[in-house]
């Protein structure tokens, strides 16, 4: 579902517009990168395998989860993309470690001038560093997409997989609150949002986007519990007398979540995307935080004198929701049999 | 037919008291209109108490909004903060942004559904593979940064089109705003065309129109490709949202006075009229756009009939 990016993608609606109508397949929209490389050796699909008593061969009879580690660890673009996501989180956390600069302080005198010795990246407007600039940005981005969906997902699951699971009064009420936020495209809402809530930090972002990305996870989750619900295995932990409670955690969230995972990857990306574009038009992050969005948006009136201003950061941003579109990609790839 | 029709339509009313009432509380409950009124000032007290009554402000919140609502299908949508209505705002700005969009559709399906069927039907190939990674390359590039650097390389660098438009945004200058914005849908659509055309090109129709002896292109324009599409148009549905958000970005990058720069004026100016007034006509224009699409479901799927 897009918008999103606008996305609502959105931009938001990640990589996964046909989802839109909360079917079982997660990400159908995008394909799968190295979808007509050569045939790989075909597997068992994981409930097909034959029951063997004692374990059998190791490596023959592996659940799911083992089997997606076991194909994602071979796969390029994995490993590409969760280095390039290792490196953004440890410099998100330790901006010291490749900047021993201030992103704060700046020479009027060196202006907009290109790169130098020790300043690779050149200075911005204010003559700061915009190398320090940009690798300080990382902070704001990477917390702002990690807390932002690990806050939707945790709330679209449980509210999505409740309603799947019990149906209802419920459930009808979930799909239609969904709908209303559906109407509002999600950069839209956040202007709206954002400018009435004046403080500049991180959190009023996050829980915009939270806000608004619920309910697209929450599909997800909902038809995800809703075909496993009618497997035999949860019959039969109903029949043996299982709680709800139960039923749910031990038998269906195990089996239900891996497209919430893919969906979650990928729409990490998009609202990192989203949040440099909020900040790019002026009611996201403000200054002093240090973030990509703002940097670009205070470039891009000087783009003519001094490019480099524009295109460090702008790089940095594409680069990292490339890098979580990319590891989605890969996700996806690994945990959704179907599209071998 | 008919009695789908009308079932949508009553479905879509609740939702659209939803979104407009969670936009009406976002602007009139979190932000203070009148406040705004009177910029960096501290207003008068006795002068805000007599805007909040002449307002309705003083009433409670869903009995403005209430009102507010009476007053919009009555055809007024209250003034601009700089004294015109916001309904001449309107006329002014929505055939800029409709061209706006024209053009973004037109370049997204019409380039997204080429590039899809030849990757589709070249699966595996090295052209397959380059078009999968450009478009990712294409999704993780924000608009705001393509608009950017393009307006400076095609506008001012190599002056192969204007970097800005001109109030009246006759088409041939909206063609650099219209690429900039349907940019990343364009992504979307290759890859959903792709992945549709590789799913369908093993289908046994296909195999029989092989067998029967048609020429290719036949099969593929007549057989593949209309069969191909329906994901796409279901695309294009909920991409109208993505366009209408986008076009706040584009708009504000080439100076267009269409929608998302009248929109960003009332944000920017907390003018609670204008923004509200524009974002109900694009909920309802987002609405009918999703109506429009599944109709247009049935008339491409035979299958799918509504009863």
């Amino acid at each position: 579902m897009p918008e999103p990016f606008e996305t609502h993608l959105d931009m938001t609606e990640a990589l996964a517009p046909a989802a839109g109508g909360g079917g079982p397949v997660a990400a159908s929209g995008a394909d799968t990168l190295q979808g007509g490389g050569p045939p790989r050796t075909p597997r068992r699909l994981p409930w097909r395998r034959p029951f063997r008593p004692g374990g059998g061969l190791p490596g023959s009879s592996r659940g799911l989860w083992s089997d997606a580690w076991h194909d994602l660890r071979r796969n390029p673009v994995f490993i590409v993309s969760a280095l390039v996501i290792l490196f953004l989180v440890t410099v998100a956390i330790w901006p010291q470690l490749i900047a021993d600069g201030n992103p704060y302080q700046g020479d009027l005198s060196k202006a907009q001038e290109g790169p130098a010795p020790g300043h690779p990246f050149g200075y911005d407007l204010q003559g700061r560093d915009v190398y320090t600039r940009t690798v300080y940005g990382a902070r704001a981005s990477i917390t702002v997409g990690i807390c932002a969906t690990a806050g939707a997902a945790l709330l679209g699951s449980v509210l999505g997989g409740l309603a799947g699971f019990f149906g209802g009064w419920w459930d009808a009420l979930l799909s239609r609150l969904a709908d209303v936020f559906f109407g509002i495209p999600i950069l839209l809402g956040g202007l709206v949002f954002l400018s009435v809530v004046t403080s500049g930090s991180v959190w009023p972002v996050v829980g915009f986007i939270v806000l608004l990305g619920w309910p697209q996870i929450s599909r997800i989750a909902r038809g995800s519990v809703v075909t496993v619900k009618q497997h035999d295995y949860v019959q039969a932990a109903r029949a043996l007398g299982a709680s709800s409670g139960r039923t749910l955690l031990r038998h269906i969230a195990p089996n239900a979540v891996a497209p919430v995972i893919v969906v979650a990857t990928i729409a990490l990306g998009t609202y990192i995307a989203l949040e440099a574009t909020l900040s790019f038009l002026g009611v996201g992050l403000k200054p002093p935080t240090v973030s990509w969005g703002i940097d670009i948006s205070s470039a891009s009136s000087q783009i003519r004198n001094a490019p480099h201003m524009l295109l460090w950061p702008a790089g940095a941003l594409s680069l990292t929701v490339l890098a979580f579109i990319m590891l989605g990609d890969a996700v996806r790839d690994a945990l959704d049999p179907k599209l071998r | 037919m008919g009695r789908y029709v009308l079932r949508r339509l009553l479905q879509m009313i609740p939702v659209f008291i939803g979104s407009t009432f969670l936009i009406f509380f976002m602007v009139y409950a979190l932000g203070d209109p009148v406040a705004a009124l009177f910029g960096d000032k501290a207003p008068d007290p006795a002068t805000a108490a007599r805007i909040r009554k002449d307002l309705y402000l003083d009433e409670p919140l869903w009995s403005q909004y209430v009102h507010y609502m009476g007053q919009v299908f009555s055809g007024d949508f209250g003034t601009a903060f700089n004294g015109q209505p916001v309904t001449e705002l309107m006329t002014g700005a929505f055939p800029v942004t409709l061209r706006l969009t024209v053009v973004a559709v037109v370049f997204e399906m019409a380039l997204g559904v080429t590039l899809g069927v030849l990757s589709g039907l070249r699966r595996g190939r090295g052209l397959d593979t380059s078009v999968l990674l450009l478009t990712l390359v294409v999704v993780a590039i924000p608009t705001f940064v393509s608009g950017t650097v393009l307006q400076f390389l095609v506008g001012v660098r190599w002056g192969l089109a204007p970097p800005s438009v001109s109030p009246e945004a006759p088409f041939t200058q909206l063609l650099l705003p219209g690429v900039v914005l349907g940019l990343v849908s364009l992504a979307y659509t290759t890859r959903l065309t792709r992945t549709s055309v590789v799913e369908n090109a093993r289908a046994d129709y296909v195999r029989t129109a092989v067998a029967k002896g048609l020429p290719r292109h036949r099969i593929v324009t007549r057989h593949l490709l209309r069969n191909s599409l329906i994901p796409v148009v279901t695309f294009l549905g909920i991409d109208i949202g993505a366009l209408m958000g986008g076009a706040i970005v584009t708009e504000r990058i080439f100076n267009i006075h269409g929608v998302g720069y009248q929109l960003y004026q009332g944000i920017l100016r907390q003018n609670s009229p204008t923004v509200v007034g524009f974002v109900t006509i694009l909920v309802i224009v987002f609405l009918l756009a999703n109506l429009l699409v599944d109709l247009l479901y049935a008339v491409l799927d035979p299958r799918i009939r509504y009863a």
